[in-house]
């Protein structure tokens, strides 16, 4: 057996022999199971694959380069998390050769860890707050802060070219390491992020030479005016996106038209809504190869030249693919439009405020697009539209405008979502906030559209029943877990009982995230979820009368998940206390502005923030937030290194 | 919140509030994530403590991102003038400050107003701005800071003659 295994490993075949092995064997882990890095603590041992001696033994020797060279196809960071489970060589062959990192929540696992295990890491995604710090249920200052990983990272992954954070605190300092630390960063996308000015873009902007990408969405910046602009380096940069579109202050206009002229590699350009529509014909005479454009304000008075020329330069943009911005779009200059509409895959009107009317005027024009935001001033007419006209529509969004329902005449009613659902054959992700819904209205979507992905239902009036049958939804989100088989994520609102829970738990074997508020009768909701819901992995609940037994009795699962949270509602001091002791590996943060004087164990707790984590309780929590200690006679712990 | 027992009436019973009968734990749960707004109102402020939150008041609902809250809103308000045959819409968003508002007002509708000073409202010319706001009370049109009138105002009224009158008496 030795001497023909050995003649084995010489041949030229052996290599396409491990191949099909080490495939064999990767698609039965990828199969058997998903695990993720979180469980690398503790290896498994080789699943009951009926081995021949010989051909472990072959696997023992079996050369990093081959294996290297097997593993650089694999791309997903899920898959390479399976592949690294699968025995020790494997685990070190893909930890050398991982180059993309993902940490989805970045108090899981300490910075050093990581940075030590990925030595190739030339890409690093964080994420910080949890994810309903978004509507300000979070307080300021409770965490996510980016410095100790761009401090990890800037000591011993020099190489790193992508960084890009969301909902995470980051300083001028963090900006200004980065800058000074990585020779050949390239790419910077800060999405929701907070605590830093534009010192500290100015800083990456005239010290990376070979920046790519700069992007800065939805963040919150102390905006010292518009200077940063013009410290990137005079000779040509090697930009390809830039998005300033969350910043408040004026750029000079020279300055934005020099670097657009110097940028030929510039594909995505988002102004914001100071760049006003007079100057936007100049700009895009200099980016006339751009894909993405964000506008600014598009509301200014142009005279009948300024707009012949802004059309005219509208109108060479021959690549544009994607459309945003739009402040204050006025009715008249849709026209304007109308040369890009044929093209357009992506069209972001959530800015602008145009009625009905002038939205079907644009959208009917639209017929490749695959990703539609807007407000409901479209109305169910304008979505009947977008049915007939958008055929390739995969992702809608519709945003609540705050018109007063009452004065203004705007009927976005269920009936929209439903009229689209029938006419767009491949939409698999909505968000959609409406007054009031219906079962039927549901149950008929969700026949229309078993491909949904990505499904939430903003219900405004909370505790909303069906308002024809006065029932609860639960028969209508039942339908919709029932057949969309696919489905990743689901937000539910309205009405809904402990049973509506139960379906979802039986049925949305594929779900891994779900937002939940002012729904359900028992601790039996939040039992159904965990007990359920085989690929959950983010929960998060507000407002729902229920906590302690639930919780306890489902404990194992949290383990398994990413994060829980859950604010107002019924959980007990005790039940924290228990359920940390309980689970090692788990932080139980209580998140309590107003603390009562005493906590006895019945004591309800404002909020909690539940995850898995390898790192222990974090050493930077503020005055607020508790973690709850591991031995019983502590009871809670405040550690804090500030 | 505690309930006084007020002509042998239990106050909390005849409570208006969101939520399911007989959830009453819950709703004190819901109080942590209620908020209030302070404002001086031209009547009592009684009324406050019994009136339910409503869906403007509760933190973080809908789960909108601020970033786009504050981006956003439309905000045309209705202009109408007492005696004058038509309305008028205008965007709050394009004005600054009450000065600019008033100098807009002037010019549509063809009138000078008083000059405004906060003990004696508009004095001498009989011409009074009120508006609407959120809660469906009727305001003096800059009693409050310019940020809080143009988010709550939902409509204008630009009272004249008699009710002017009686109103500037009144103030």
């Amino acid at each position: 057996m030795g001497a023909s295994s050995t003649l084995l490993m010489v041949s030229h075949g052996h290599c396409l022999l491990c191949l099909l092995f080490s495939v064999v064997r990767f698609i039965y882990i990828k199969t058997f199971n998903s695990f993720d890095s979180f469980r690398i603590k503790s290896l498994p041992s080789l699943p009951s694959l009926s081995l021949s001696p010989s051909l472990v033994l072959m696997d023992r020797r079996f050369p990093f380069k081959v294996l290297e060279h097997i593993f650089s196809f694999v791309d997903s960071n899920e898959d390479r998390n399976s592949v690294s489970l699968v025995c020790k060589s494997w685990f070190e062959t893909e930890r050398r050769t991982r180059k993309r990192v993902f940490v989805g929540n970045c108090y899981a696992v300490s910075p050093l860890k990581v940075a030590r295990r990925f030595p190739k890491m030339r890409s690093l995604t964080l994420k910080g707050k949890p994810h309903f710090a978004d509507y300000n249920l979070v307080p300021d200052g409770w965490g996510g802060y980016a410095w100790p990983w761009i401090e990890a990272m800037a000591a011993r992954r020099p190489f790193l070219e992508e960084i890009r954070l969301k909902r995470m605190v980051v300083t001028d300092e963090c900006l200004e390491k980065i800058a000074a630390s990585f020779r050949d960063f390239k790419t910077l996308v800060l999405t929701s992020c907070e605590g830093f000015s534009t010192d500290g873009i100015a800083a990456i902007a005239s010290t990376c030479r070979k920046l790519r990408d700069l992007e800065l969405r939805e963040c919150i910046v102390d905006d010292l005016g518009g200077d940063w602009l013009s410290y990137f380096p005079e000779t040509s940069t090697s930009l390809v996106s830039l998005d300033f579109s969350c910043l408040d202050s004026e750029v000079k206009l020279s300055d934005l038209e020099r670097l657009l002229s110097r940028s030929p590699n510039l594909k995505s350009l988002k102004l914001n809504r100071s760049v006003t529509l007079d100057v936007l014909e100049s700009l895009l005479r200099r980016a006339p190869q751009l894909v993405e454009l964000g506008t600014g304000s598009f509301s200014d008075e142009l005279d009948p030249e300024e707009i012949a020329k802004l059309t005219k330069a509208l109108s060479e943009l021959k690549q544009l693919k994607s459309l945003s911005g739009l402040w204050d779009l006025l009715p008249e200059y849709i026209p304007l439009l109308y040369s890009l509409c044929p093209r357009l895959t992506s069209l972001n009107l959530s800015y602008a405020t145009v009625q009905m009317p002038d939205l079907i005027d644009l959208l009917s024009r639209c017929s490749k697009l695959q990703k539609l935001w807007v407000m409901d001033l479209i109305e169910d007419k304008g979505l009947k539209t977008v049915a007939l006209c958008c055929k390739e529509l995969r992702e809608l969004r519709v945003f609540p405008s705050g018109a007063d329902l009452d004065e203004t005449d705007v009927t976005l009613t269920e009936q929209g979502l439903v009229s689209v659902s029938e006419g767009c054959p491949k939409l698999e992700s909505v968000l959609y906030f409406c007054v009031q819904f219906t079962n039927a209205a549901l149950v008929s979507i969700a026949k229309n559209r078993p491909n949904f992905r990505c499904f939430r239902l903003c219900v405004m009036e909370p505790f909303a029943p069906d308002y024809r049958t006065q029932q609860p939804l639960d028969e209508g989100f039942k339908a919709i877990v029932e057949r969309c088989k696919d489905l990743r994520r689901l937000s539910v609102s309205g009405l809904l009982t402990d049973k509506a829970f139960e379906y979802i738990g039986v049925h949305a074997k594929k779900l891994r995230m779900l937002s939940i508020a002012f729904a359900g009768d028992s601790d039996l909701m939040l039992h159904h979820l965990l007990s359920g819901c085989q690929s959950l992995k983010k929960l998060e609940i507000r407002d729902c009368p229920f906590g302690d037994t639930a919780l306890l009795e489902n404990a194992a699962k949290l383990e398994t998940m990413r994060s829980l949270w859950m604010s107002s509602c019924f959980v007990s001091f005790g039940a924290c206390k228990q359920l940390s002791q309980k689970m090692p590996r788990l932080n139980v943060e209580v998140i309590d502005e107003h603390p009562p004087k005493t906590r006895p164990d019945s004591s309800p707790v404002e909020r909690i923030y539940i995850y898995r984590t390898v790192a222990g309780p974090r050493l930077d929590t503020p005055e607020f937030v508790w973690t709850i200690h591991k031995s019983p006679e502590v009871g809670v712990s405040r550690l804090s290194i500030r | 919140m505690t309930y006084e027992k007020v002509n042998e009436l239990n106050l909390k019973d005849t409570e208006l509030r969101l939520g399911l009968p007989g959830t009453e734990q819950a709703k004190e749960e819901q109080e942590v994530s209620c908020v209030r707004s302070n404002k001086r109102q031209l009547q009592s402020d009684n009324e406050e403590e019994s009136t339910p939150p409503t869906k403007t008041q509760i933190v973080g609902w809908p789960p909108v991102r601020s970033y786009r809250k504050n981006n956003n809103s439309v905000s045309y308000v209705k202009v109408s003038m007492d005696g004058a045959p038509y309305l008028r819409k205008i965007d709050l968003k394009t004005y600054k400050n009450y000065p600019e508002l008033l100098k807009a007002l002037e010019n549509m509708f063809k009138f000078t107003i008083g000059e405004y000073s906060e003990r004696e409202g508009y004095k001498g010319s009989g011409v009074i701005p009120t508006y609407e706001d959120k809660d469906g009370d009727w305001m003096l049109v800059g009693d409050v800071p310019w940020d809080m009138f143009s988010s709550s105002c939902k409509r204008l009224r630009i009272m004249k003659g008699s009710d002017a009158l009686a109103l500037d008496s009144a103030l």
